[in-house]
């Protein structure tokens, strides 16, 4: 028997939202779970990238409370290989900057401590600043 | 590129010529502090070959990571100031070619990605033209390239000519991390099985050991929030090289030179038993090859000194 999902207009103005920033066509993912199996992250992960998609599609603001978007290192793996053209780095990249614009950030400079700090190089802590900051 | 400037290229490398092939060239931020072994043995490995790799002046930091978001423009003007100072340089006549060359792979990338976007967009070339109102207009027309890509122009005999010192007996793994490679649009070779290292490094007659592991990710800027994380990625990265029976990995990057070389420490905590590899950048290896000064190559920055290993296959003297 088919069966009907209900979207919501609250979901509905999510998924909007993240399609914006990111410029991807999220609703064409068809789950094929090549991103997941190309992420160098996975361990890291709560959801797996395909997950992560599968969330948006449907509007689950429960996206931005995984650690997953935070721990996409935007190495473009997944970019290069998904068989319907998506970047799943950009999805990510938009739900962290739905957070960051909020002025919350993920990583704060005091916690890191001096000695480590003092051995990281400018790349590293542009980048983790630029990704993890608003 | 033009034929013409290829052959600008060629023409001062062939003939010898005292007047060296100027391009313009954009260090970044890190390869004037843990990078700068890069740095100087790149310059070194250039000069040999005929070039002069001229700083811009007045650079500024890329930003190292593309926003990927498609709201904001802001985060393209950093990149594109730089190429402001491109433009400059060449208007004056003070390089012979409008393609600035980059090292580091991340630089490479962020560069070369906002000077696609914002080239190929009118609207929002004039709006960043329009910001930076103390700049001159900056025409979109400059072009990034990578110091492989130029390798690549020249005569592989000029280079191979260069060789002093071959590396015979080293066995070296290229490694190629993320942003040479990908996305497609920015990459300068396969994203799946690049090989434009390779070819160079056999004209160093060095041993090229191939591995899957060449194109996987150092774990990138998580090596601030998670170092951990990143170890057990470069236990892979390295652990699989070293079964596939290389002595030492190759890099471009300084942010994947720190992951593979100094997260060595970190590995060592969460995996006693794993052997230390040192991580060469391209260039000093090269630079080795050529028989350059040691001193270029700024090994005393290396995590894992990869000197005992040099001296051990006779490539470098043992007071150097
Ligand atoms: S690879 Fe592409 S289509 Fe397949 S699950 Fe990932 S995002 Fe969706
Ligand atoms: S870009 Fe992010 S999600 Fe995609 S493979 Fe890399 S780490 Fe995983
Ligand atoms: S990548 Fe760095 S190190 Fe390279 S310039 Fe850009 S921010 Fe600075
Ligand atoms: S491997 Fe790691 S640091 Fe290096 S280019 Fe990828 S993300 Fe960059």
């Amino acid at each position: 028997m088919a069966q009907t999902i209900v979207i919501t207009p609250k979901n509905e103005t999510f998924l909007k939202r993240i399609v914006a920033l990111s410029a991807e066509a999220i609703t064409v993912c068809d789950q094929c779970g090549t991103c997941s199996g190309s992420c160098p992250m996975i361990h890291e992960m709560d959801v797996t990238p395909s997950q992560l998609m599968r969330m948006v599609q449907l509007g689950q603001s429960e996206a931005l409370d995984t650690k997953t978007m935070w721990v996409c290192a935007s190495c473009f793996a997944c970019t290069v290989r998904c068989p319907r053209g998506l970047d799943v780095s950009k999805v990510a990249e938009a739900l962290r900057q739905v957070t960051l614009r909020r002025s919350v950030d993920r990583l704060d400079i005091r916690n890191i401590p001096s000695d480590e700090l003092a051995e990281l190089p400018q790349i590293a802590l542009v980048s983790a600043f630029r990704k993890l900051t608003g | 590129m033009t034929s013409e400037q290829t052959s600008t290229t060629h023409a001062a490398l062939d003939a010898g010529s005292p007047k060296r092939t100027r391009l313009p060239y954009y260090p970044g931020c890190t390869l004037k502090t843990t990078g700068k072994g890069l740095e100087d043995s790149a310059l070194a490995v250039a000069e040999t070959l005929g070039m002069e790799l001229v700083e811009l002046p007045r650079w500024n930091c890329c930003g190292v990571v593309t926003s990927l978001t498609d709201d904001d423009l802001m985060r393209h003007i950093a990149p594109i100031r730089n190429m402001v100072r491109v433009q400059e340089m060449s208007d004056a006549g003070l390089v012979d070619d409008k393609r600035v060359v980059t090292l580091c792979s991340m630089c490479f990338n962020a560069l070369k990605w906002s000077n696609a976007r914002i080239g190929g967009n009118a609207e929002d070339l004039k709006s960043i033209n329009d910001f930076m109102y103390l700049e001159e207009d900056y025409r979109g027309d400059s072009e990034v390239v990578h110091f492989l890509e130029i390798l690549k122009e020249l005569d592989p005999e000029a280079i191979a000519r260069q060789v002093k010192v071959p590396l015979g007996n080293l066995n070296v793994a290229p490694y190629y991390g993320c942003t040479l490679l990908r996305p497609k649009s920015i990459g300068i070779d396969d994203p799946e099985n690049p090989t434009i290292q390779r070819k160079f490094l056999e004209t160093m007659g060095a041993t090229v050991i191939d591995n899957s592991y060449k194109t996987v990710c150092c774990g990138s800027y998580q090596t601030v929030p998670d170092k951990y994380a990143v170890a057990e990625l470069t236990h892979d990265i390295l652990s699989h090289a070293r079964s596939a029976g290389a002595e030492a990995v190759t890099t471009f990057c300084p942010l994947c030179a720190f992951n593979l070389d100094n997260r060595q420490r970190e590995v060592l905590e969460k995996h006693p038993d794993f052997e230390p590899m040192p991580v060469f950048y391209f260039t000093q290896l090269m630079a080795v090859a050529f028989g350059l000064n040691a001193e270029c190559c700024r090994f005393d920055l290396n995590h894992t000194d990869p000197r005992p290993l040099l001296r051990g296959k006779k490539l470098m003297k043992e007071d150097a």
